[in-house]
């Protein structure tokens, strides 16, 4: 079919009309940048041009406002920390070696304002597209995880959002075939009206295997292949990451883009055997600013260029303009350099899978990109301009107006009452694992897949996700993700190392060993100073972190702009941690199975209630200073449990965090229905803390155990030799209750009930 | 003992069949939905998933392969085959099946360890079970709801055609509690839970042994590869 | 559309729907499809008559769905 071409902005006309009006404001773009542009390319940019420069230079794709705080996560690196990573930072998702020649891959990224608008959709593409990063490694996709936070439970709007993003992320993942092994899910009405949608993958790959996005080789062919292209997502990522909405709701027109996980499913197996018959020399998948990202960031990586025939795009729509093609973020769809004596068997895989393609164009030696429509040249600028050094803003950063005051109104000085009896504390107790945040999930999670591929050995509500990488020797893996927007915001550069103390002691608690991180970090307007500061200090937070911890940022995701008007989220850096673990049979479960076992604390309580689950849910209070830090003692904690599993110690683990103590006693319970009679005196003589503290304080470093009678000895000379305190603190019991003594005892049935409704009461 | 296990774009749980056969002690032949060859296998599996993204209706465009056409001949023939999930609605949608396959009642996806009483064990697929057997199955669908007229029901009932039925709990609406059924002949069996994620300790449900020790779907397997050696 | 003895789930769901928002003037929801086929010719009688056939071997499942009407659409 011929296409009609019709009067399109060519380079021929910018050099001659340079002076010509163009809408470099209402794409995104400020005078600087329209500026610089032009001195890059010596005249003004076709529209086309203009297209892409203002999309790959948005925030959402440029990371404009936070590279220079990025740069950290490559910079605060040993050579041992880094020694097991393939790839770095920088590429479309980090490779980390884990032995016996396998590889794992994996990210987090953020679909959040997509999300708001069209929570089905918005979701559902943030899984797409995640996906496909581990895809374009060379990778198995083999597990998904989301992180997703929810404004107020109260508010109608909350559960349209809900029901849409896990339908999206249920219908999108199951689809797939993946299984989805954990993740989190938060109410606070900061997130309101910006939920964020944050969306992980993982895949396994042969270090042979490895896949980079670069064209290297003259003369190899550009291919675009999977889905056609329509008008999808066009200008979304420009128009709705890089500005917020207003109070009034979003003026920008939705750009919205629209999944179908039976393409990728049929697009990831066509790939894996195109990877296998290894005719790909490079690939790249398309996301946020969909061909202009792909032929740019593919020549750029490859030190080299491009020549493209914009016309030979595979259309669903005939009507799309040059600009709006290059634009569009319709999903499913690869670009891959193929060299030219492997096209045959390129043709007849992708035949085979009934998976459209057409041939773009090929590779120069010339590190130039030159895209034309038809016989007309609309693009011809320097790839690396667009995709690598785009600007990088030094924004203004200030210390906020409100935060000395917040710090100063700890649970002390705001004396918030702390009750003494049994009766109101067991009332308390029963409150908060009831709570939102501290109920069952089972009503999202129980909407996914997790058992498909049949290598899932832990899964929610476990600690960690574990997924079995071979079936051989048993090998695998354990990813655990973490937040606490809260404590973030009462101090972004601890709160972010407490996410990552959380994840890693997570990690630890399954039977694995921490040795990479991945991250997303969801924050307000970069152009309010105070959100600014915010980033700065979170950011230095979790690299100086990750140095101390010796596990290196692999990759991640930033989404700035998540405000409504002034009223920024809470700074919410989500941290994921991946281990590994020699075989999965070893993986510790969370609760309780065995009646007649010792419960250990390990790990010493504080009186740390501030920014705690139970100020918020018993006092509606945000305050002080978040519980402090260790990660020496986090270090100490992980290497104790891992050879304490490796000895084959231990029963179960379960780390504490939000809720504290009591949380933990109640999941550990719940988890199969073991009981069990705890006492806490020794915890409050030996920590010199009162029973809340006991009960709810969310002091770090610390998980509970149960061991079998045969290995207390062993156990405990354990700790005492590598100095972790340890307290015994109760026994399980097949008694059908939870006792925690002078205290109160639940039925564990009421208990399932109480922890159990919740959800599904609000949303079901 | 050669068992073919079925792969449709969008097939899902192909891989997790083909080790259940493996583990079972079979060998495993991968039959491709647009080659209409079944390569002397002696059984065949129709694994779950989304094959053609449902699109149409579940199952219906995969009952339109060039390999169905093959697999119909044989079932007709007296070959055992068995139906997973999408596979159920499958042999539904090619007639080898009676009755319809319809969106849950809670219209949500549902991922539950499923309590199931065998109630049919002469089939080449059920026949290591005992007659009444609870066992516990994962069950993962959103169109699971089975759904039949009077007349069909009847007769499923009355002839003893019901393989399967939920207990407890009926998760998607299933009329009857009917979870699988076996056709006339018996060497059909259709059901929605997955037998294949129940085969490797370690992976499969809880139970109150240990956490994830479940391998009540093993036996399907076992079952056939018995059938096939005795036959 | 769903034949009219069998459960409608997504029907209902609307019906129930439509009912929390106020109107109670609607009893029920049964929901059906609408398939398109576009012909490169215009069709012609013979052309009908393998719609319908098409219809009710394909495009339907006659165990659980009832063949409505097919008909030309300019």
């Amino acid at each position: 079919m011929t296409k009609v071409i019709s009067t399109v902005d060519t380079t021929k006309n910018a050099k001659q009309t340079p002076d010509k009006e163009q809408p470099w404001k209402e794409l995104g773009l400020k005078q600087e940048e329209y500026d610089r542009i032009k001195l890059i390319l010596d005249r003004r940019p076709t529209s086309a041009e203009l297209a892409m420069y203002s999309v790959m230079w948005s925030e959402h794709c440029s990371y404009k406002s936070s590279k220079m705080y990025l740069r950290q996560f490559g910079e605060k690196v040993t050579p041992e920390m880094t020694k097991h990573l393939m790839v770095g930072m920088g590429e479309n998702a980090g490779v980390v070696d884990i032995g016996e020649g396998w590889a794992v891959t994996f990210k987090v990224e953020s679909h959040n304002h997509p999300s708001y608008i069209e929570p089905f959709q918005g979701a559902a593409t943030g899984v797409g597209g995640i996906v496909r990063d581990i895809l374009t490694m060379g990778a198995r996709p083999i597990a998904v995880m989301d992180q997703l936070r929810f404004g107020a439970v109260s508010n109608p709007d909350t559960a349209r959002v809900v029901n849409g993003v896990v339908s999206g992320i249920s219908f999108y993942g199951n689809c797939l075939g993946l299984p989805n092994i954990g993740g989190e899910t938060v109410f606070d009405k900061v997130y309101q009206g910006n939920p964020l949608v944050n969306a992980l993958s993982v895949g396994a790959l042969r270090h042979e295997d490895l896949k980079l996005a670069k064209a290297s080789n003259p003369g190899d062919l550009v291919i675009l292949f999977g889905a056609r292209t329509g008008a999808d997502g066009i200008g979304g990522v420009s128009v709705l990451a890089s500005e917020t909405f207003d109070a009034d709701g979003p003026s920008r027109r939705p750009a919205v883009q629209v999944g179908d996980p039976f393409a990728e499913k049929v697009l990831i197996e066509c790939c894996l055997e195109l990877y296998a018959a290894k005719v790909v020399a490079g690939i790249q998948d398309l996301g946020g600013a969909g061909l202009s990202c792909a032929t740019s960031e593919l020549a750029s990586n490859g030190r080299a260029g491009m020549r493209v025939q914009l016309q030979e795009v595979l259309l669903r729509d005939e009507s799309l303009t040059p600009e709006e093609i290059l634009m569009s973020e319709s999903q499913e769809r690869m670009m891959a350099i193929v060299p030219k004596r492997d096209l045959k068997a390129f043709t007849a895989i992708v035949n085979k899978y009934e998976v459209e393609f057409s041939v773009l164009g090929e590779v120069i030696r010339e590190p130039r990109l030159y895209i034309n429509w038809g016989k007309e040249e609309i693009v011809n600028v320097p790839p690396r301009s667009v995709a690598h050094d785009g600007p990088v803003y030094e924004r203004p950063v200030a210390y906020p107006t409100y935060q000395d005051s917040l710090n100063a109104n700890s649970v002390h000085s705001a004396n918030l009452k702390r009750s003494t009896e049994p009766s109101e504390l067991a009332e308390q107790l029963v409150q908060i694992i009831s709570s939102p945040n501290q109920a069952s999930k089972s009503w999202i999670t129980d909407q996914y897949d997790h058992y498909v591929g049949g290598n899932t050995a832990l899964a929610m509500p476990d600690d960690s996700g574990m997924v079995r990488v071979s079936e051989e020797t048993g090998l695998g893996v354990a990813i655990a993700t973490d937040a606490n927007g809260r404590y973030c915001q009462l101090d972004p550069y601890n709160g972010a190392k407490l996410a990552l103390a959380e994840a890693y002691r997570n990690v630890a608690s399954s039977g694995a060993v921490p040795i990479a991180v991945t991250n997303c970090l969801n924050f307000g307007s970069p152009e309010n100073p105070e959100v600014m500061w915010q980033f700065k200090q979170a950011t230095a937070g979790l690299a100086d972190g990750c140095l101390e911890l010796g596990t290196p940022v692999t990759g991640g995701n930033v989404s700035f702009y998540n405000q409504t008007g002034d009223i920024a989220i809470h700074p919410t850096p989500v941290v994921g941690v991946l281990g590994v673990i020699d075989d999965v049979a070893r993986r510790i479960p969370s609760g309780w199975q065995d009646a007649g076992n010792n419960i250990y604390l390990l790990g010493t309580t504080r009186d740390e209630l501030d920014g705690s689950v139970w100020s918020e849910v018993i006092h509606d209070h945000l305050g002080g200073k978040p519980p402090v830090v260790d990660l020496a003692a986090e270090k100490a904690l992980a290497e104790l449990l891992q050879g304490a599993s490796l000895q084959g110690l231990l029963a179960s683990t379960h780390d504490l965090s939000e809720g504290g103590l009591a949380q933990t006693l109640v999941e550990s319970t719940l988890r199969f229905g073991m009981g069990a009679r705890v006492w806490l005196n020794e915890i409050t003589e030996r920590d010199q803390v009162d029973l809340t503290a006991a009960l709810f304080s969310e002091s770090t470093a610390r998980v509970i155990v149960s061991v079998g009678r045969e290995d207390d000895v062993k156990f405990v000379g354990l700790c005492e030799a590598r100095g972790i305190p340890v307290l015994r603190i109760g026994v399980t019991d097949a008694s059908g209750q939870l006792e925690i003594q002078d205290l109160a005892t639940w039925n564990i049935d009421d208990l399932k009930s109480c922890h159990g409704a919740t959800i599904p009461e609000l949303f079901g | 003992m050669k068992i073919g296990v079925v792969t449709f774009p969008g097939t899902l749980d192909d891989r997790d069949a083909q080790r259940a056969v493996r583990i079972a002690g079979g060998e495993v032949v991968k039959l491709w939905h647009a080659d209409a060859n079944l390569h002397a296998v002696d059984a065949v599996v129709l694994p779950g998933g989304f094959s053609f993204g449902d699109y149409l209706r579940c199952g219906a465009i995969a009952a339109q392969a060039p390999v169905m056409e093959r697999i119909i001949d044989a079932a007709n023939g007296g070959m055992p085959v068995l139906g997973i999930c999408n596979g159920f609605q499958v042999l539904v949608e090619s007639h080898l099946l009676p009755g319809g396959l319809i969106r849950n009642e809670n219209q949500h996806f549902i991922c539950r360890d499923q309590k199931l009483i065998v109630e049919n064990v002469d089939t080449p697929w059920t026949n290591g079970f005992k007659l009444g057997q609870e066992i516990t199955i994962p069950l993962k669908n959103g169109e699971g709801g089975y759904i039949a007229d009077e007349e069909t029901l009847k007769k499923l009932e009355g002839e003893g055609l019901i393989a399967f039925r939920y207990f407890e709990v009926n998760p998607n609406g299933s009329v009857n509690n009917i979870a699988g059924l076996r056709n006339e002949r018996g060497n059909v069996v259709g059901l929605m839970p997955h037998p294949e994620h129940a085969v490797e300790p370690g992976f499969g449900p809880d139970t109150p042994l240990a956490m994830r020790s479940g391998i009540d779907g093993l036996t399907f397997f076992t079952s056939v590869l018995n059938q096939v050696v005795n036959s | 559309m769903p034949k009219a003895d069998l459960l409608d789930p997504a029907g209902k769901a609307v019906a129930n729907a439509l009912q929390r928002k106020g109107h109670a003037e609607i009893s029920n929801v049964r929901i059906g499809k609408r398939i398109e086929l576009h012909y490169v010719n215009p069709p012609t009688e013979a052309d009908i008559a393998t719609a319908k056939q098409i219809a009710a071997d394909f495009l339907s499942n006659g165990v659980i769905e009832d063949v409505v009407n097919v008909f030309v659409e300019n």
